[in-house]
């Protein structure tokens, strides 16, 4: 039989001490209690539950239409011990430091769905658990929070759009779903392909075109309209030749694709920005070194991301950011993985993962231990931004709204 | 097809070894349920090419079956038999090939969101087994030895972080002779307790002279092997409709005759080897991925009393295309981030061994190659301390056995 004994360490790590195994329910809890003492003693952050009867929260004086909303997921899955434990904290010292003081906690998210990056990503964006094939270019069947978005608020289409790494994420913009036609959902920019057609394959920009990791012998066909750098030029006011010399300076395919957010930021600022960040999957092929230096880029990046919101007109005092892993990966105690290469055991860690919401109206320093559904996400945007998210299966999370 | 309707003629394309057995179990296979059996069958068709405890092991848990009254089975199987299968995988020749069966219930589980309980039934099958057919203890304590670092001076974070705690920590190991005395361990051992893939030595650059009771993998050797792998992906993911499951499957489907491999050690070990290539992840590319992926395959079906794992420099990430592109360029070589995979991989080297039974007694040693530090876990050394006194690695050797 595949399944083999379960691992009998006579020595857990110290931040696992206590946690029993039998119960997954009961793991996971004691997952989001162990990061939220991590937390509240590097961070100095507060317990959600004992603000309970604090006064309501003020959003300020921006009013929803106003609203904008930036969502990234943390680079295809991070586990605790090289994140948010106490042995993990030194990769992330942006996040530490300058994000989750600054930030509403929530330190149990669980993903119930397939733990594929495309399938678990569109997942995060219709509210509901996807189950299309994760490697094909198809569509997610569910609607959308950008159709759900746009629609409601009879909003363009150059206010909703997404920035993912992989030709294989081309379709997430928007659904198969009947109610939602072509097109009214998001923009979806590829900054590796724009790339690729810009350089047409020549030039020492290969670092920069990195494909999907998760399956590296692979490289998905692109499906479905693709932003080209026509529109590239037209639209983010980016010519090739700058795109180019800029894309020089950089060393990753998230650095690029930040890049591109920023310039999407300057130029159209969308009200609804869904950025897919990547490099921390390198894990798959097995190289933990690179794996850290993927969690240290992705914390880089977010902190970027912040100042950038911060100083951009449009974006400053009006804008909430939602960071989260779409899921983490596989424990080093489950026998049936092998640790942090790969997320394809479905154990607890695997499962748990985090997020962090920031902005005007959130709470700063404040942990929430309760469990969070992934697919909570749309309808939490939803009762922000006011459109109703009617076919998603999650329920808004009444802390941040 | 149902499990029932099971008969002799359908294992004639099986090897020899694995028909016999599986005539002598085709009463058994026919009680149990489909979402279990391919599993088993998986196993079973590869019996011709097992290592001696995997056989033993596999013959036991097949006696066990045999020995379960009409009762015990529907107590030991009931979640098995609750999980709900498609009709195609009802119609799948799942005898032929459980393999392909096997990769496409996984897709099914995730889908239909059964992981969860097929994984529940596993562990609890895992479990019962356990305690029905108690693993046997090794003859001598195991002894697992890693050397990480070949090519480093000075360590840019300390080393050994993971295993620190459950052993005790050498800072000023004199490294003089260091790998030829754990060399002559492995001798030693191999020469007092002689079995056939009982004592093992995987590097992962060029080997170093061995004796001949000790098996042998090194990632030089495989030279060639690799080159005929990446050539093959290479030409076959340029064709049209080639998707991840294909590849996977095809890969799955390669024979050492197919890629030119001619080597004296004999079918059992090059069909280890091969499985390595096209089955591992990243370690078609990365000689550290190969390495640890080697000693963990090795350290899980082999179950080795003495395994020495020898860490060499990868070569420097590239975009995964040209990495997977057969190239005659000469390799840059990443000995830095080489040493922190390596950290990683020897931990896991530590965890794999102590899944297998006999943990509570086995010895570990890990070295920082020709330079000072050292850990050493076993249980007559004291967990998480210290020693700064000189001592060379023969010194060590004595202390832990």
């Amino acid at each position: 039989m595949t399944v083999r004994s379960s691992f009998r360490l006579t020595n857990r790590p110290d931040w696992l001490c206590g946690m029993s195994e039998s119960n997954p329910r009961e793991l996971a809890r004691q997952l989001a209690f162990t990061r939220r003492e991590f937390l509240r003693s590097a961070a100095g952050v507060a317990l959600g539950s004992a603000l309970l009867h604090a006064g309501p929260l003020v959003f300020g004086a921006t009013p929803r239409s106003k609203r904008k909303v930036i969502v990234i997921t943390f680079g295809g899955g991070a586990r605790d011990q090289e994140t948010f434990a106490p042995e993990g904290q030194d990769n992330i010292p942006h996040l530490m430091r300058e994000l989750i003081p600054r930030s509403t906690f929530f330190t149990q998210v669980v993903n119930h769905g397939i733990l594929g990056h495309y399938v678990a990503t569109a997942s995060l964006a219709t509210g509901v658990y996807e189950t299309i094939n994760n490697f094909a270019s198809l569509p997610p069947e569910s609607p959308t929070v950008f159709e759900y978005f746009r629609k409601d608020l009879k909003r363009p289409s150059s206010d909703a759009w997404v920035v993912a790494p992989s030709n294989g994420f081309n379709r997430i913009g928007e659904s198969s779903h009947r109610s939602f036609g072509p097109g009214s959902g998001a923009r979806v920019i590829l900054p590796k392909y724009l790339l690729s057609a810009a350089t047409s394959g020549r030039g020492d920009y290969g670092h920069l075109l990195r494909d999907s990791y998760e399956t590296p012998l692979y490289a998905p066909e692109l499906g479905g309209n693709t932003f080209e750098l026509e529109q590239m030029e037209m639209i983010l006011k980016l010519s090739v030749d700058d795109f180019k010399a800029h894309a020089r300076t950089l060393s990753s395919p998230d650095e690029l694709s930040v890049y591109i957010v920023r310039q999407l930021m300057r130029q159209l600022a969308p009200s609804l920005l869904w950025v897919t960040m990547h490099d921390i999957d390198i894990a798959h092929a097995g190289a933990y070194s690179l794996y850290i230096e993927g969690i240290r880029r992705t914390d880089r990046l977010c902190a970027e991301l912040w100042k950038v919101i911060q100083s951009e007109p449009e974006y400053t005092g009006r804008t909430t950011l939602f960071i989260l892993p779409d899921f983490g990966r596989d424990s080093d105690e489950d026998a049936g993985g092998n640790g942090f290469q790969h997320h394809r055991t479905g154990d607890v860690i695997s499962r748990t993962t985090w997020m962090m919401a920031l902005g005007p109206g959130i709470r700063e320093g404040v942990v929430y231990d309760r469990p969070v559904d992934s697919i909570d996400l749309v309808p939490t945007l939803g009762s922000m931004m006011g459109f109703t998210a009617s076919l998603s299966r999650g329920k808004p999370i009444t802390e941040i709204l | 097809m149902r499990p029932e309707d099971l008969k002799p003629e359908q294992f004639s394309a099986y090897p020899p070894e694995a028909r016999r057995l599986a005539l002598d179990y085709l009463g058994t296979f026919r009680r149990l349920p489909l979402s279990f059996l391919p599993n088993l069958l998986r196993q079973v068709i590869e019996f011709d090419f097992k290592f001696p405890v995997e056989r033993k092991t596999l013959e036991k848990e097949l006696a066990n079956l045999r020995s379960l009254s009409q009762h015990d089975l529907q107590l030991w199987f009931r979640e098995f038999t609750e999980i709900k299968l498609s009709e195609s995988l009802e119609k799948f020749d799942w005898v032929s090939a459980p393999a392909q069966f096997v990769e496409q219930l996984s897709a099914h589980l995730w889908t239909t969101h059964q992981m969860d309980a097929f994984r529940h039934a596993a562990l609890g099958y895992a479990e019962k087994l356990r305690a029905a057919v108690t693993p046997e203890p090794p003859i001598t304590p195991r002894f697992g030895i890693a050397v990480i670092g070949q090519g480093v001076d000075l360590a840019p974070e300390p080393l050994f972080r993971k295993l620190r705690p459950h052993g005790a920590f050498f800072s000023a190991v004199n490294p003089e002779n260091g790998l030829q005395h754990l060399l002559d361990t492995v001798a030693a051992r191999a020469g007092s307790y002689p079995a056939p893939y009982a004592h093992w030595y995987i590097d992962g650059g060029e080997e170093l002279p061995h004796p001949s009771g000790v098996t042998c993998v090194s990632y030089t050797a495989m030279d060639p092997v690799r080159a005929a792998i990446l050539a093959r992906i290479h030409a076959e993911t340029q064709k049209k409709g080639m998707g991840p499951e294909a590849l996977r499957t095809l890969m799955a489907q390669l024979r050492p005759v197919d890629l030119g491999m001619a080597s004296a050690s004999g079918p059992v070990l090059d069909h280890f080897q091969i499985k390595l290539l096209t089955e591992g992840s990243g370690t078609q590319i990365f000689s550290t991925s190969f390495v640890q992926w080697a000693a963990r395959e090795a350290l899980r079906r082999a179950q080795p009393l003495t395994s020495l794992v020898r860490f060499a420099p990868r070569q420097r990430q590239k975009p995964m295309n040209e990495l997977l592109s057969p190239s005659s360029e000469r390799v840059e070589l990443d000995p830095v981030g080489s040493l922190m995979d390596a950290d990683m991989g020897a931990y896991y080297n530590w965890i794999n061994q102590q899944r297998l039974p006999g943990s509570e007694k086995s010895l570990f040693l890990a070295w920082f190659e020709n330079q000072k530090e050292a850990v050493a876990i076993s249980p007559t050394l004291p967990h998480g301390t210290v020693s700064a006194e000189t001592i060379d690695l023969r010194g060590i050797l004595s202390w832990i056995t």
